[in-house]
């Protein structure tokens, strides 16, 4: 029975090592011990380009004004910080995996959040369980107000896909007693969550608003060529697009390339990225998109030079600034509470005010309060419009100007 | 030729019950990580058990556990726990029946390139039907399954499995599949039946997968279709079997435990780098590993057995 020894030996020691890799238990914080701040993002995979542009820069950023000041202060005292960073690959499974070394095995005191709403929920159950603060600008789900009961460290900044949608069509009703646009709406979404969700309350709000949505598709994540689609709506003069990032380029070159030209036209997530306005340049300026700032703002102005200065990219006109300003407040409070005793911050972050870089900002509702989430392209970023109600409203220029000639 | 020897369906089960107790003294951590080996372990001994002996390389190992990863979003918060997991490995065995009645008599290149076609087809037509008919495509799953359950759970599939493979390698039928694997034209002049014993192994592997992937679904909380079927899953199975070597039982679940453990370690000192480590360590399976591990140890081992042969041959030759 050769086999079944041999089998036993190689099962044996395959989880036998597993034991052996060891457990470091929590200690109190020392003076002079390094802050472990710990992460698992997309460093590879479809997530990649999301989380390389809206959240790991300002992870980097905010770690590297830290350290400038001498580290993270706690107790009065600054100490230094040591980073850890793991790749999740894009993959639930090895989030999962990568935020429980992250907890058990490097022993972090500071957890931060992984990219993208699916991600984002995957390790949700681990952050509440572990006690960790989960704040994050990238998961929009309509469930939002059920997880923060159910997990009260978590923070899910952007709130829900509704209130992105609603706003797109109050603009879109501004325009039409402009005289700009008519009834007539043509909406198009991708067949992924963020589309589906976004079109689903966005075809209730023009219903609300007494639209007429003449066109309304939805099309398989991956599409490139909308050539058939635009010839369908050509005279259409209100346009949207709940669209990823791909998509969102397609469309917007192939709008240029058969020169639709409506007066009012939305495009989906990737609109307010640095890469699309370095691509179609000042073309694309007056085209409606996700996200806004308050340009009018010196701290947004602040923000978006030192983002540039330190990572040497341009920061999203969208989450960037979100995702910054719940760490500046996670910053704060620890310093107010001089403890990293993650239910103590949170409790702060959610009883406190905070000096942001989007101005004073209270977390009580666990979301980002009186963020821009529709805007207009504008100079490469988006200068936020709506909901309306949001301070420091830009000017909403009408109609889009028409493409240049190619 | 076939053994009745009790000693490794023993085997198995000692072993199982130690490994049951690993809960009691490991960190969650360790857990998790386990958890991921057995899961792999589970998919990849499924995934040999048809493919050893029919030859038949299956890219839709990620159709089944999805489909068990979808079967928990639906029914899981309406049914008690059992009842899903048995929802999950008839539907699997449903599906991979229908499949199989279809695609079991095309030759091996075109069943590889069918079952890569399945998996995305499949996932397509889910979110299709997400798309259009829930007009949500995400599910969320929120059962309270610790760790420690789905690790005894994932524990028991295994053992379940592997003793289902000892006793059919001792079967009439196991001894059917290895004739028709080595040709199946002669096995069909002994008055085999080739499609009959196909079939039944495949279903029978996809009830496996969909199981393992109803036992993980508890631990993602959210799913949809990109996640769940996520074709890179089939790859990784069909990887590890490879490593280990198909031509024992205890080759896939090998390759599956030295794998887990390289994707950790290349995970945790390369993150940056990780694919391309993996991309290296893949090349150099192929070129040193034709055979898989479990190959290359019986190759050193018979060696050595003949060594000492030939030794004293020569010592007899010189007195």
């Amino acid at each position: 029975m050769k086999l079944t020894r041999r089998q036993t030996m190689a099962s044996l020691a395959g989880l036998g090592v597993a034991p052996m890799l060891g457990l470091r238990p929590k200690k109190a914080l020392a003076s002079g011990a390094p802050v472990k701040i710990g992460y698992a993002i997309s460093l590879t995979g479809p997530n990649a380009g999301g989380a390389g542009t809206t959240i790991l820069p300002n992870y980097h950023l905010w770690v590297h004004e830290m350290r400038e000041k001498g580290g993270i202060l706690v107790n009065g005292e600054r100490h230094p910080i040591e980073v850890i960073e793991y790749d999740d690959r894009s993959n639930s499974e090895e989030a999962v995996r990568a935020v429980e070394r992250l907890i058990n095995q490097d022993g972090v005191d500071i957890l931060l959040a992984p990219w993208g709403t699916a991600m984002n929920l995957a390790v949700g159950p681990l952050f509440d369980r572990n006690g960790f603060i989960q704040a994050t600008s990238t998961a929009i789900t309509d469930r939002a107000p059920d997880l923060i009961q159910r997990w009260p460290g978590f923070f899910p900044l952007s709130g829900t896909a509704a209130s992105w949608a609603t706003p797109v069509v109050e603009l879109m009703n501004e325009a039409r007693e402009a005289g700009h646009i008519d009834d007539d709406v043509a909406m198009i979404s991708v067949a992924d969550a963020f589309g589906i969700d976004l079109a689903g309350a966005a075809r209730r709000a023009f219903g609300e608003y007494g639209f007429n949505l003449v066109y309304d598709r939805t099309y398989p994540v991956g599409t490139q060529d909308f050539s058939s689609i635009l010839a369908e709506i050509r005279n259409v003069k209100a346009f949207a697009s709940f669209s990823y990032p791909p998509d969102t380029v397609a469309i917007t070159d192939n709008a240029q390339l058969h020169d639709f030209n409506p007066n009012v036209m939305y495009v989906g997530i990737g609109g307010a990225f640095p890469m699309f306005t370095d691509r179609f340049g000042e073309s694309v300026d007056t085209v409606l998109t996700h996200g806004g700032l308050n340009m009018a703002d010196e701290r947004t102005r602040d923000y978006l030079a030192r983002h540039e200065e330190v990572t040497g990219r341009r920061a999203d006109s969208a989450g960037s600034i979100v995702m910054y300003a719940a760490l500046q407040a996670m910053e704060q409070a620890i310093e107010r509470t001089g403890t990293l005793d993650n239910s103590v911050i949170a409790e702060e972050m959610k009883t406190g005010t905070f000096d942001t870089a989007l101005g004073e900002i209270s977390l009580a509702s666990q979301m980002m309060p009186d963020i821009f989430k529709v805007g207009q392209i504008r100079d490469g970023y988006v200068v936020g419009l709506g909901p309306q109600d949001v301070p420091g409203r830009g000017e909403f220029i009408m109609p889009k100007q028409p493409w240049p000639a190619r | 030729m076939i053994s009745r020897s009790p000693t490794p369906y023993v085997g198995i089960l000692a072993v199982a019950g130690t490994l049951a107790l690993l809960p009691l003294y490991a960190s969650s951590y360790q857990l998790a990580f386990a958890i991921g080996l057995l899961n792999f372990a589970v998919l990849a001994t499924a995934w040999g058990l048809f493919s050893g002996p029919t030859r038949y390389v299956s890219l839709a190992s990620v159709v089944f556990f999805g489909i068990g990863s979808y079967t928990v979003a639906i029914v899981g918060e309406v049914m008690p726990w059992p009842a899903v997991l048995l929802v999950a490995a008839l539907i699997g065995g449903a599906v991979a029946l229908v499949v199989g009645l279809a695609t079991l008599r095309l030759a091996g290149i075109y069943f590889v390139i069918f079952t890569f076609g399945l998996s995305e087809m499949v996932r397509q037509l889910v979110t299709w039907y997400e798309v259009n008919v829930t007009l949500s495509i995400g599910r969320y799953i929120f059962l309270d399954i610790t760790q420690t359950q789905i690790f005894w759970q994932l524990l028991a599939l295994l053992a379940i499995v592997m003793l289902g493979a000892v006793a059919l390698q001792r079967s009439r039928l196991g001894f059917a599949l290895r004739v028709i694997g080595g040709d199946e034209t002669m096995a069909r002049h002994f008055g085999l039946n080739p499609t009959f014993a196909k079939l039944a192994l495949f279903v029978a592997s996809s009830m496996i997968m969909a199981l393992a992937g109803a036992i993980m679904a508890p631990r993602w909380t959210y799913i949809d279709p990109a996640i769940a079927f996520n074709i890179t899953l089939s790859f990784q199975v069909v990887i590890m079997a490879l490593l280990g070597g198909m031509h024992r039982i205890y080759g896939p679940m090998l390759g599956a435990i030295l794998m887990t453990f390289l994707f950790e370690a290349l995970s945790n000192h390369f993150p940056q780098a990780f694919s391309l480590m993996l991309g290296l360590v893949f090349i150099v399976i192929v070129y040193l590993l034709p055979n898989g591990i479990v190959g290359r140890l019986e190759e050193g081992l018979a060696r050595t057995r003949r060594k000492p042969a030939t030794a004293s041959a020569k010592v007899g030759e010189r007195t």
